[in-house]
C-alpha cells in the first residue's frame, strides 16, 4: 500500500470571527515529508489545528479530503482514527490521568474491540520507545504531561507519534524550546517513522529542524496563504537568506495574516 | 429561625440504652446531659446552605443484626471492600447497630494497641476513652448535632496506639447500614501516641432509596507529638440517609494527620473536616473528593487551623456536580497569630457536568499572623474542550476522554487511600455515579 493521501483545497479558516487561514492549497501523500515554513502569524499553526479539528477555529470554505473521505465532517476522535496525528505545539496538561494509561487508551481507540494491545507489549514497545527517545521512565507513571518541561512535552508527543503510527503526522512546532541534543533525538525518532507509506507535514519557524529532517518539499506561507513551494533547496535558501527575498519577489510588504 | 423539633428518644430512653449498655457512670451522665442540650441548641449553620427542615431526628436508633462467623457470608456488595487476595487482619464490620464481625492481630494486641468497637470500647477502656471523648476535638455542646451525637452514640470504633507503636497494614472498619431505617450515630476515636504511626480507613454503605434515615458521625483523630496518622474514608450511604459528618483531628508537635475522604453519599450531606494544628511544625494534608447528582444539596467543609510555628496545613477538595445537585465547597485556612512560619494552601475546584447543577468553591484565608505563607486556588467549571480536544486527537471518543478527565479529577483521594480493594471500590462508585 502507498499510504494515505491528504488534500487540502482553498481552505479558509477564522478564529473568532477573524479570518487566518485565506485559501490553503497542499496535497500530502504517503512516503512524503512536507515542511511549511514562514515567520510568525503567518497562519501555519492554525493549518495543523483546522486539519485537526481544534474547537476554536471555524473552516469557512474548501475541503480537507483523506483518502476520499471528507474530514471536516468528522470529529477530532473520529480524525484521528482515520489516520491523522497532530504533535501539538502546546499539548494540554491532564492530571490524574498517568502518562502510560492515556498512551495505551489511545493505542486501543485505533484498535477493533476484543483486539487490544497486550498489557506485556505495550510496557515493551513504550520502553523501547522512550529508550530511543531518551526520555527518563518515570515518565510513563507521570500525569499527562503535567510539570513536564518544554523539552518533555514535545519528547513525549513524539513517542506518542511513534507509537500510535499514524499515516499522516503534522508535527507543529516541534523544534520550538528544544536544545540541539534534544532536537536530534527527535529528529531520530522522527525519521525511523520514515517508510512508503507514512506522510508527514512539519510546521517550522526555524530551518534548524531540517537539517536533521530532510523534507521532499518546502512551502512557505505568507498572509495565510502559502505562497511560494519547492524542495530542500528552498529551505537552504530561507536559511541563508532569510524570508526578505520572497516578500520583495511576491511584493509582500506585511506578510502577517492581519495584512 | 430555627425550627423547633421534638426528640424521638427521651431521657428515660437513653438512661435505659445506657444502662443496657452496662456503660460506666460518665458516660451515662455525658449522654442525658448532652441529650438536654440538643433540646435547646441550634443546629450548626453552614455556610450558604439551609439544613433547617433536613431530616436529623427521624430513625430507628437500636437494630440489632447477626453476627457473622466467616468473611463468606457477606454479600458481594460489602465483600467489594475487603482484599480478596490477603486475609484480612485488623478489622471491624458493624452491622446496623451489632458488631458482626471482629479481628485485631494478636502481635498488635501484644503491642497495647487496641481495636474494638466503641460501645465495648467506653465499657472496657473506660478511662482511655473518657480521658479523649469529645474533649480534645470535639466538644459536646457546639450544636445541636454534637449533642444529639453525643446523647444517642450507637456504633463506631476505638482505635488506640500505644507510644513508639508503628503498625503498617491499614485498620479497616466497614459500617454497614443494611436496615433502611437504622440510624449509624458512630463515634470513632482514633488516639495515637507519641511517635506511633497508624493508617485507618472506613467504608460507609447503605442502600435504602426511599426510606427516609438519618446518620450523625463523629470522628476525632489524636496525634500526639511526632505521631502520623492516615485517615481515608469513603461514604456512600443511598439517597434516603441524611449526614452529618464531623470529621476533626489534633496535631501535636510535628505531628501529622493526612485525610482521604471520599464523599458520595447519595443523600443531602453536612461534612466538616477540621484540623487544629496545635504543635510547632505539625502538618495536615487534607483531600477531599465529592460527586453530586440527582436533586441532592450538599455542603462540605475543610478547615485546617494554625497554631503551632512552622505548621503547614494542605486542603485539596475536588466536587463533581451533575443533574440538579448543588454543594458548597467551603475551605478554609486560618492562621493564628503566633503561628509564624506556617504555611496554608487551599485548593477548591468543582467541575460541572450539566446546566442545572450548582456548585460554589469558596477558598477562605483567615490570617493573624505576619511571617507566614499562604495561598488558594478556586474554580468552577466545565470540563476543558481544549483537553478534551487533546484526548481526542489521540483517537479517544468524547465519552471516554470526559471519563478519563474526570477520573483523573478524582484522583487526588482514590490513589491515597490505603487498600486495594478500598481503591477499586471507589473507582466503581465514582464510575457508578458520573455515568
Amino acid at each position: 500500500m502507498a499510504g494515505s493521501t491528504l488534500e487540502i483545497k482553498d481552505l479558509h479558516v477564522e478564529i473568532e470571527g477573524q479570518e487566518i487561514l485565506k485559501g490553503v492549497n497542499l496535497t500530502i501523500n504517503g512516503g512524503e515529508f512536507h515542511a511549511v515554513m514562514g515567520p510568525n502569524g503567518t497562519g501555519k499553526s492554525t493549518l495543523s489545528s483546522a486539519i485537526m479539528g481544534h474547537p476554536k477555529y471555524e473552516v469557512t470554505k474548501g475541503e480537507i479530503i483523506l483518502d476520499g473521505e471528507n474530514v471536516l465532517e468528522m470529529e477530532v476522535d473520529e480524525r484521528a482514527k482515520a489516520g491523522l496525528f497532530l504533535a501539538m505545539q502546546y499539548p494540554s496538561e491532564i492530571s490524574g490521568v498517568t502518562n502510560s494509561d492515556f498512551l495505551r487508551s489511545s493505542i486501543n481507540a485505533h484498535r477493533e474491540e476484543g483486539d487490544e494491545i497486550s498489557l506485556m507489549k505495550f510496557i515493551k514497545e513504550m520502553d523501547n520507545t522512550m529508550d530511543t527517545l531518551e526520555m527518563d521512565k518515570n515518565m510513563a507513571q507521570r500525569y499527562l504531561n503535567e510539570g513536564f518541561s518544554g523539552g518533555e512535552k514535545k519528547r513525549n508527543e513524539i513517542l506518542q507519534l511513534m507509537m500510535i503510527q499514524p499515516a499522516i503526522a503534522i508535527l507543529d512546532e516541534i523544534d520550538s524550546g528544544l536544545d540541539i541534543d534534544a532536537l536530534k533525538v527527535v529528529s531520530k525518532g522522527i525519521n525511523e517513522m520514515r517508510n512508503d507509506s507514512f506522510g508527514c507535514l512539519i510546521i517550522t519557524h526555524y530551518q534548524r529542524l531540517l537539517n536533521y529532517i530532510t523534507p521532499d518539499k518546502v512551502h512557505v506561507m505568507m498572509q495565510g496563504r502559502i505562497v511560494k513551494s519547492g524542495g530542500p533547496e528552498l529551505s537552504q535558501r530561507l536559511e541563508e537568506e532569510g524570508y526578505d527575498w520572497i516578500k520583495q519577489e511576491l511584493g509582500i510588504e506585511d506578510e502577517t495574516v492581519n495584512a | 429561625m430555627t425550627v423547633e423539633v421534638t426528640l424521638p428518644y427521651d431521657k428515660e430512653y437513653v438512661t435505659n440504652f445506657s444502662q443496657g449498655l452496662q456503660e460506666p457512670e460518665w458516660m451515662k451522665n455525658l449522654r442525658l446531659s448532652a441529650l438536654e442540650k440538643s433540646e435547646s441548641l441550634p443546629l450548626p449553620k453552614p455556610d450558604k446552605t439551609n439544613i433547617s427542615k433536613w431530616n436529623f431526628t427521624e430513625f430507628d436508633h437500636h437494630v440489632t443484626s447477626d453476627k457473622i462467623e466467616n468473611l463468606d457470608e457477606l454479600p458481594v456488595e460489602i465483600k467489594d471492600f475487603l482484599d480478596q487476595e490477603k486475609e484480612q487482619q485488623n478489622l471491624v464490620i458493624q452491622r446496623n447497630h451489632t458488631v458482626a464481625y471482629a479481628a485485631i492481630e494478636q502481635q498488635l494486641k501484644d503491642k497495647g494497641v487496641i481495636f474494638t468497637d466503641m460501645l465495648t470500647a467506653i465499657r472496657e477502656h473506660s478511662d482511655l476513652v473518657e480521658k479523649y471523648f469529645m474533649n480534645d476535638a470535639v466538644h459536646v455542646d457546639e450544636h445541636r448535632l454534637t449533642a444529639l451525637h453525643a446523647a444517642l452514640v450507637n456504633g463506631g470504633v476505638f482505635l488506640y496506639v500505644p507510644k513508639n507503636v508503628q503498625i503498617e497494614e491499614p485498620i479497616q472498619a466497614i459500617f454497614w447500614q443494611e436496615d433502611p431505617k437504622a440510624s449509624l450515630i458512630n463515634h470513632i476515636l482514633v488516639v495515637a501516641e507519641e511517635n506511633s504511626s497508624v493508617t485507618y480507613v472506613e467504608n460507609y454503605i447503605s442502600h435504602n432509596k426511599e426510606e427516609k434515615t438519618s446518620s450523625n458521625i463523629v470522628a476525632e483523630v489524636i496525634a500526639k507529638d511526632g505521631a502520623k496518622v492516615s485517615f481515608g474514608a469513603v461514604d456512600n450511604f443511598e439517597a434516603g440517609t441524611t449526614v452529618y459528618a464531623n470529621r476533626r483531628g489534633v496535631a501535636y508537635r510535628d505531628a501529622v494527620i493526612e485525610w482521604a475522604l471520599g464523599q458520595m453519599n447519595e443523600g443531602d450531606t453536612v461534612s466538616e473536616n477540621i484540623t487544629h494544628l496545635i504543635g510547632d511544625n505539625s502538618h495536615s494534608n487534607a483531600k477531599t473528593v465529592a460527586i453530586g447528582r440527582g436533586t441532592q444539596k450538599q455542603n462540605f467543609t475543610a478547615n485546617i487551623t494554625h497554631f503551632g510555628k512552622g505548621s503547614d496545613g494542605y486542603i485539596l477538595q475536588h466536587g463533581v456536580m451533575k443533574d440538579k445537585a448543588s454543594a458548597i465547597f467551603n475551605g478554609i485556612g486560618k492562621i493564628e497569630h503566633g503561628a509564624s512560619k506556617s504555611n496554608a494552601e487551599q485548593e477548591s475546584r468543582v467541575l460541572m457536568l450539566s446546566k442545572d447543577a450548582r456548585g460554589d468553591a469558596n477558598p477562605i484565608l483567615l490570617i493573624d499572623e505576619d511571617d507566614v505563607t499562604a495561598g488558594h486556588a478556586a474554580s468552577v467549571g466545565r470540563v476543558d474542550p481544549i483537553q478534551l480536544y487533546y484526548l481526542m486527537s489521540r483517537g479517544i471518543s468524547r465519552f471516554e476522554a470526559e471519563r478519563l478527565i474526570i477520573h483523573g479529577f478524582l484522583a487526588p483521594v482514590v490513589n491515597q487511600l490505603p487498600v486495594e480493594a478500598v481503591k477499586r471500590q471507589l473507582r466503581q462508585v465514582i464510575e457508578r455515579k458520573v455515568y
